[in-house]
């Protein structure tokens, strides 16, 4: 690969298109995270593809002076996936939204992530079908009413981080559309995992479903709404200081307690760890009711595994060991007769 | 082992013989005639093979719907098709009994395992009486052969248990025709030892048998005679090996990737009858060739597109319930210009339908079963040795030009096979692949930019320094490739996208054509029915008919010759294993009186049934004075 290029600026990576997402959407503030975060890793324009399904978050590649391929719904993971295994040296990243990965795409979402292809996904959840202007998706609420569901939806809802961890995901991740600067180190943190890394990024569409993160994301409640997993640290949050933290009981459930109070020290809490030899932590955090716990951000789970690719590129290296083939012998197989 | 030739041995020499096996898909049929055909293909003579399998890996055990047979014909000539009728019928049960014997010649050879004639067994293929007591065999010459308790007798000693020892009996059966066709056992025998190479029992078993069947023929005195087909003559000198429909693709396929210095990257996901594509090419690892068995269908096209987008040879290999499930990934690999091969080995449908028939009925799902104006180049697999070509020429065409192909085959095609002369890797056409270059001017890279005769767009592949540009499944501007929804350039980039497709008509050969360029019946047909409507011709115009036959690889565009053609016959028929798709294309496209010749019963067409078509329609030529 060529290092002509000096290092790039966040404007660098910015295409010529007209940017039409509305006024107001959330996926500006994650077109800048993503430009912010590849100046920031020094990243280059060529060996950077970014591939996406349909929906509104889509269109992102046309916005980023890249390679971009725009495919179809719910496909964008299989593309990828294609790309790595002809070329497992770019760096690939998918972008996608709640429907086109969870509904038309789930089967090929929770594929990638076992096979552990190395890809980075970022994944759009503003729990509405934007594109097509106001139909529930499967993360919205149950009850919610929308175009196509007027008398409110009676669909249960995905966690799309406890599917992620079902299907033996290696690194999950969730941030938030207005967090910028959580959203730029979430996505510098994915950049270095080796494998499927998948971030959902909690996105506002103010058209169809305006407000849907602000009882938890709004400045006034954030700190006491939201709890960020720090590696080794404690689930720590609450306002001005006041400690407040998750832990879990003996059943795995999380629980609010206050430092301090009945007997809860500091020192005593569980550090995080996503790293953890079992995903039950993560998955307790991930399936936690929405409004009895604050909302965990960050890291929910990063361990190692051999990427696909890797693996595919070394049977076939191994296969190359074992047995030289000119195509000649390989056209003539092993039982031949001869005429004339 | 192979010089036991007994001198004694009386023979008729024979130009061909036609030889079925039948028996419960768990007798081992399909390898019994997979033996047979190996070794006859290794002696020099012309084959061709029809193995006919349910869909069941194991329906009850001697019921019909379990019956699977497999068809060899040998000969000293060249011949197109496995044959009509059997000259040799082996049943291995009353159940393939029932199936099969009503295709035996009169007076032909039956040979039967009495074992399998119990009162049970008899009961389980709905027979009312013992066929081999009631004389409703007695236009056959019948050969009662107790292949169970032979086996067994013969392996006494074997350490194997009674279950594994009866599974050997097919190798009984297959001594025996060894004999009676003086085939060569040591083509078998090596088979047999590397097959079973970690079990030297079940090698010694199988061999004891084999032999056992061959001696058991020799002395026992049931046949009055035996069997020589001398070598087949006709054939162009060179080395020859036994090639099945999908292994010439798959050798197709690799040797043109190599050709093109391309890697093959195979995205597939298992289905009948296509599945074997991906069986052989997981197996060529050591030629570079990556094979991704994907989670559904259409993660394996969209694989193989952003295989191809990123520089390697992309293909997908289904059936026609697959291409279906496909369609969408390929409308965007005609929008995104791509090179890209899917191969639909057909089967008989609408929906699951009979998945291990063949039927030709995908053309027109080929043609159009996409949204939108959406052309692609169609090449066909017309025999088994020909699908090599069609799988070679597949690549030429999708990388000269930046566009997906289909390529037709068909479970008939696919499963059967023929000798294949192997070609010599210097003769094999050129293809010659050329990524866009890098730039460092910092100027804009144009993605759709085309070259003026080819109309292709340049393949500009993620890691080239200078060339990041954004495409997908959104009408672009030509030239720029940014999103435009001009309704002019909306019009010119789907006219240049079908303009591309067109052009490759220059090319192609022109069709090759079977007799006279003028005539009274021009039978015009494409991929698997190729060798029926071969065999049907020769015989015609043998007979002093006025008959022509045009047998047709590339479908979309139509070679250049075909319209003169169509225009210089009296009559035109268009023999296809569907309800008349070739014949509503060129009805379309020429306004010419093509007539459909059709059948759909998941079955081949004999020739037979086609010089009956053509003498029906030559009749009614004569009837009318000479007027169609």
């Amino acid at each position: 690969m060529s290092t002509a290029e000096s290092p790039l600026t966040k404007k660098d990576f910015k295409s010529d298109q007209d940017v039409r997402w509305c006024p107001g959407c959330g996926d500006y503030g994650i077109l800048n995270a993503v430009q912010t975060a590849f100046a920031n890793l020094g990243k280059n324009r060529h060996d950077t593809v970014i591939i996406s399904g349909i929906g509104c978050s889509s269109r992102f590649p046309y916005y980023m002076e890249t390679f971009g391929f725009h495919t179809i719904h719910g496909r964008a993971p299989s593309v990828a996936t294609g790309v790595k295994l002809a070329n497992p040296e770019l760096d690939v990243w998918v972008i996608s939204g709640d429907g086109d990965s969870l509904s038309i795409g789930g089967n090929h979402l929770i594929h990638t992530l076992r096979r552990n292809v190395g890809l980075k996904i970022l994944l759009f959840n503003n729990r509405i079908y934007g594109l097509t202007k106001g139909q529930y998706s499967p993360t919205s609420e149950k009850g919610k009413r929308t175009k196509s569901t007027p008398l409110g939806s009676i669909d249960q809802p995905f966690s799309p981080i406890s599917l992620a961890l079902g299907a033996g995901a290696t690194w999950v991740g969730r941030s938030v559309d207005i967090f910028a600067q959580h959203l730029v180190s979430m996505i510098e943190a994915m950049d270095a995992h080796q494998g499927t890394a998948l971030l959902e990024i909690y996105q506002n569409c103010n058209i169809f479903n305006d407000g849907a993160f602000q009882g938890f994301t709004e400045k006034s409640v954030r700190d006491e709404r939201t709890v960020e997993m720090r590696a080794g640290e404690p689930l720590l949050f609450g306002p001005d200081g006041a400690k407040k933290a998750v832990r879990f009981d003996a059943g795995m459930a999380p629980q609010v307690v206050t430092v301090g109070e009945g007997g809860v020290a500091e020192a005593d809490l569980p550090k995080w760890d996503p790293s953890a030899g079992s995903p039950a932590a993560a998955m307790s955090l991930a399936t936690a009711p929405e409004d009895a716990l604050p909302v965990p951000i960050g890291v929910f789970r990063d361990v190692q595994r051999p990427k696909y690719e890797d693996e595919t590129i070394a049977q076939m290296q191994q296969a190359k060991a074992g047995k030289q083939e000119s195509l000649e012998a390989l056209l003539t197989g092993s039982e031949t007769w001869t005429v004339g | 082992m192979t010089d036991t030739e007994p001198t004694t041995r009386e023979f008729t020499e024979l130009d061909q013989i036609v030889i079925r096996f039948a028996g419960d898909s768990g007798d081992g049929m399909q390898l019994t005639g997979d033996q047979l055909t190996r070794t006859t293909a290794i002696m020099g003579n012309d084959i061709a093979t029809f193995p006919d399998f349910p869909a069941e890996i194991r329906a009850p055990a001697g019921t019909i719907p379990g019956v699977s047979a497999f068809q060899l014909r040998f000969s000293n000539f060249d011949i197109h098709t496995p044959g009509d009728d059997p000259d040799v019928l082996v049943a291995m049960n009353p159940a393939a009994l029932k199936v099969h014997v009503g295709a035996l010649k009169k007076n032909g050879v039956l040979i039967v395992n009495t074992a399998s004639f119990k009162a049970t067994d008899l009961k389980k293929a709905k027979y009312e009486s013992n066929p081999l007591e009631d004389g409703s065999l007695d236009g056959y010459r019948l050969i009662e052969v107790d292949l169970t308790k032979l086996t067994r007798e013969t392996l006494e000693d074997s350490p194997l248990d009674t279950r594994s020892k009866d599974r050997c009996k097919n190798m009984f059966a297959l001594g025996i025709l060894y004999w009676l066709f003086h085939r060569d056992m040591q083509p078998s025998i090596d088979a047999i030892r590397a097959k079973f190479a970690k079990k030297p029992d079940v090698v010694d078993a199988n061999l004891k048998v084999l032999q056992a069947g061959y001696h058991f023929a020799d002395i026992s005195g049931i046949f009055q005679s035996s069997y020589k087909v001398a070598p087949a003559s006709f054939m162009q000198p060179g080395t020859y090996r036994n090639l099945m429909g999908n292994q010439g693709l798959c050798l197709g396929l690799v040797a043109a990737a190599k050709q093109a210095g391309l890697q093959l990257m195979l995205g597939s996901y298992p289905i009948t009858p296509a599945s074997d594509i991906l069986h052989q090419l997981s197996t060529y690892k050591h030629h570079g060739v990556v094979t991704f068995q994907a989670e559904d269908e259409i993660a394996a096209v969209c694989a193989a597109i952003g295989a191809s987008y990123a520089g390697n040879l992309g293909i997908t290999s289904t059936s026609g319930p697959g291409i279906a499930l496909k369609s969408e990934a390929i409308g965007l690999a005609v929008m995104a210009e791509l090179p890209l091969v899917v191969i639909d080995v057909q089967r008989a449908g609408p929906s699951t339908g009979m998945p291990t028939k063949t039927e030709q009925a995908d053309l027109l799902q080929a043609m159009f079963g996409r949204n939108g104006e959406c052309p692609l180049p169609i090449v066909c697999a017309r025999t088994p040795g020909d699908a090599f070509e069609a799988g070679y020429e597949a690549v030429r065409i999708a990388t000269k030009y930046m566009v997906p192909v289909m390529v037709l085959s068909d479970g008939y095609v696919a499963n059967g096979s023929e000798p294949w002369r192997i070609p010599d890797e210097a003769d094999l056409p050129k293809i010659e692949v050329e990524y866009a270059e890098e730039r460092t001017d910092g100027g804009e890279f144009h993605p759709y930019l085309r070259d003026p005769e080819t109309l292709a767009r340049p393949w500009a592949v993620p890691g080239t320094e200078g060339l990041h540009h954004r495409i997908g499944g959104l009408e672009k501007a030509d030239v720029t490739g940014h999103i435009s929804y001009d309704p002019k350039n909306h019009e010119h980039m789907v006219r240049t996208r079908a303009e591309k497709v067109e052009r490759i008509a220059a090319d192609i050969p022109a069709a090759d054509v079977l007799g006279e360029t003028s005539g009274d019946v021009l039978l015009i047909g494409w991929g698997g029915t190729t060798g029926a409507i071969t065999a049907a011709t020769l015989r015609l115009q043998k007979a002093g008919h006025k008959v022509s036959a045009m047998c047709l690889r590339y479908l979309n565009p139509l070679p250049r010759n075909v319209e003169t053609m169509l225009r210089s016959f009296k009559t035109v028929l268009v023999p296809e294993l569907n309800c008349g798709q070739l014949a509503m294309l060129l009805r379309a496209k020429f306004l010419v009186d093509a007539r459909p010749f059709t059948k759909v019963q998941g079955l081949p067409f004999s020739s037979q049934e086609l010089e009956d078509g053509v003498m029906e329609a030559l009749n009614r030529l004569n009837a009318n004075g000479g007027e169609a």
